[in-house]
């Protein structure tokens, strides 16, 4: 059984201009020891919708669908249930480690109280143990460093310290939420690969949001590519980088600046904004901006897939794959 | 380290304070002194002779420079001087009698309207934009706009006369002299705090380290008694240095009406018979409270909040 199954996922949010759809039928598994790669714009819905089933939307926010963790569907859970499970069995690492951590509390209440809550460590058990996790994360002299304020830690030392905290309690899943989009080139590299690192030290599955298709290449075993709201084409790290079938993730791999490529070779950027996500387009999201727009576009694409766990969301044919429109998939019926 | 920081912090601030100290003294001793009259102008005109005899008795004779210097040496030793009115009796005397009372009252009040406020605050915010939510600040923007000449005598009205529960006015330190008048002072407080504590508690709520909080699992009472409630109250701490300062040191107003003899009533008698000592004693009394009570604010604003605990103290 897969751990976490998230089946016709939809986030909106109620606005005083209107709803706003954020997330729309988003289905995927993710497997034990599987790194999965969530890739799309900003605004594409992807922190929202784990946000969405880790029941930490804004107030605004609603969710419909089903996220099945262990078969347990999260969306159902009691606050009790939801909180036996965050933090414990998944835990999750945000994008701005500057304001993620509390700044009226030492590094040391933060840590402790995770093991405390959920492990029912004693105080020193718990300190012991959260300095052990700092080490982990190469915080240097972590007994001292563990009694300082957030305020006295740079951006990649605080974002160290969150993925300490999201590790202490050896979560089955941990989510990463674009954990070095705000900071340094340098570190992000470095924060990268302490992840990845960890990840293979530890059975634990990953949860990889980012913008960045690029950075997700050498960790991710399968990436989901999102835009305006829904995934317009899944597969494994190698199919999408290249097989691309999707004219999007095309466009994606076109803006990517690489080594391999001659450097008069002009970086392709893909014209135009995403849709308004309050009056989305008829027929296919991307169309506006797709070099490869039809006629038929103006109606919703087919979906294609294959057996080996490919889909694209397209009219273009997808190599290998066959369409479900209108077969399993269920239709938006409000 | 950490106690270093916060002990020079709090020494500079003191040091500070001697100033603002000194401009108070000085315009409140020459605004009463330009006020018309004199202490020993009543109904009956006294005979030149025992007025010069008075006058150079309590140096009033002086050129007004020279006075000023004499009664700032004099209260350097803390020393206030007789009163001009209530004779027999010195300022300090006065001060000493009255002040306990006002501190009492206007400490419990404020104790009351922390400890009340925060927590009908935190409640409104937890439920915001309900009917508990609009209820309660509803509630508490009459408590901000009633006057507590209004609604002291509808206390007394209520409580004391109809219901006979508890004693109109008057005071002997028994607590139930006390409850109407604490209520009276606490009423605005508690609404004005609700509503600070309201407003930052929802900006709390919605900040980062919140959802941090409760990704962690935490239960959510904990999410707010350890991770919401120190930095939702910040705004209510420095409210409070002012706020205590203004309640301890006596409304003249609830004094009256509750027929309690605490310091407000004396200012009023002091200054409306030019007593001199009596007035300038209270004023300065009254600035020393509002500075020390800011001082402790800060030094408590300091210690909630980590990160101005190192900086240097402007």
């Amino acid at each position: 059984m897969a751990l976490l199954e998230v089946k016709n996922l939809e986030v909106s949010f109620e606005t005083p201009d209107g709803v706003v759809q954020a997330v729309n039928g988003m289905s995927f598994t993710l497997d034990q020891g599987e790194t999965l790669a969530i890739v799309g714009e900003s605004g594409a819905g992807k922190s929202q919708m784990v946000l969405a089933f880790m029941g930490l939307l804004a107030e605004n926010g609603s969710v419909r669908g089903e996220a099945l963790f262990h078969g347990n569907d999260l969306l159902k859970m009691k606050p009790r249930g939801l909180n036996g499970i965050r933090g414990k069995q998944i835990a999750m690492i945000f994008q701005d480690p500057m304001t993620s951590l509390n700044p009226f509390l030492t590094i040391e209440k933060q840590m402790a109280e995770v093991v405390m809550h959920h492990q029912g460590l004693r105080r020193e058990e718990a300190k012991a143990h959260a300095v052990e996790m700092l080490r982990a994360v190469r915080i240097p002299d972590p007994e001292e460093r563990i009694k300082q304020y957030p305020h006295e830690y740079s951006g990649g030392m605080r974002q160290r310290v969150m993925i300490a905290i999201g590790l202490l309690c050896e979560p089955e899943l941990l989510i990463a939420d674009e954990p070095s989009t705000a900071l340094d080139v340098t570190v992000q590299a470095q924060i990268t690969e302490l992840v990845s690192e960890l990840r293979k030290q530890t059975r634990m599955s990953l949860m990889l949001i980012t913008h960045d298709l690029a950075a997700v290449a050498e960790v991710a075993d399968r990436i989901i590519v999102m835009y305006a709201g829904e995934a317009v084409e899944t597969g494994g790290v190698d199919d999408i980088f290249y097989r691309p079938q999707h004219p999007y993730t095309r466009g994606l791999l076109a803006s990517v600046p690489r080594l391999d490529r001659a450097s008069d070779d002009e970086l392709q950027a893909i014209p135009g904004n995403p849709p308004n996500l309050q009056e989305l387009p008829e027929g296919c999201r991307f169309r506006d901006r797709c070099t490869e727009a039809m006629e038929q576009c103006r109606k919703r694409p087919p979906l294609w897939v294959s057996d080996d766990g490919r889909s694209s969301r397209c009219f273009l044919p997808m190599e290998g794959g066959r369409t479900l429109q209108n077969a399993t998939e269920p239709e938006h019926d409000e | 380290m950490r106690q270093e920081g916060l002990l020079r912090h709090a020494a500079v601030r003191l040091l500070g304070l001697i100033p603002t100290l000194l401009v108070l003294i000085t315009i409140a001793f020459f605004l009463i002194r330009m006020a018309p009259g004199g202490p020993f102008d009543g109904e009956k005109v006294l005979p030149p002779e025992i007025r010069a005899n008075l006058d150079a008795n309590y140096h009033l004779d002086e050129p007004l420079l020279q006075q000023y210097f004499r009664y700032l040496g004099q209260i350097i030793t803390g020393d206030f001087g007789p009163s001009f009115q209530y004779k027999d009796w010195t300022v300090n005397e006065l001060i000493a009698q009255g002040f306990p009372v006002s501190a009492t009252v206007g400490g419990l009040a404020m104790l009351l309207a922390f400890v009340l406020g925060t927590l009908i605050g935190t409640v409104a915010a937890l439920r915001q934009n309900t009917a508990v939510d609009y209820s309660v600040m509803g509630v508490a923007m009459l408590g901000i706009s009633i006057p507590n000449f209004v609604v002291a005598p509808l206390l007394i009205l209520g409580l004391a006369v109809y219901a006979g529960w508890l004693p109109a006015g008057g005071w002997d330190w028994s607590w139930q002299r006390m409850i109407l008048p604490v209520i009276t002072l606490a009423l605005p407080a508690i609404a004005y705090i609700a509503r600070l504590t309201r407003g930052s508690m929802i900006e709390v709520l919605h900040s980062n380290y919140i959802r941090t909080a409760r990704a962690k699992g935490l239960p959510e009472s904990l999410v707010i008694r350890r991770h919401a409630f120190k930095p939702a109250i910040l705004p209510v701490i420095s409210y409070m240095g002012p706020a205590t300062a203004a309640l301890i040191t006596g409304s003249v107003v609830v004094e009256r009406i509750y027929s309690i003899p605490g310091l407000g009533s004396y200012f009023v008698q002091g200054a409306l018979n030019r007593d001199y000592t009596l007035v300038m004693g209270v004023v300065v009394f009254y600035g020393v409270v509002i500075v020390v009570l800011n001082f402790i604010v800060d030094l408590l604003y300091a210690w909630l909040n980590p990160r101005i605990r190192y900086s240097e103290a402007p």
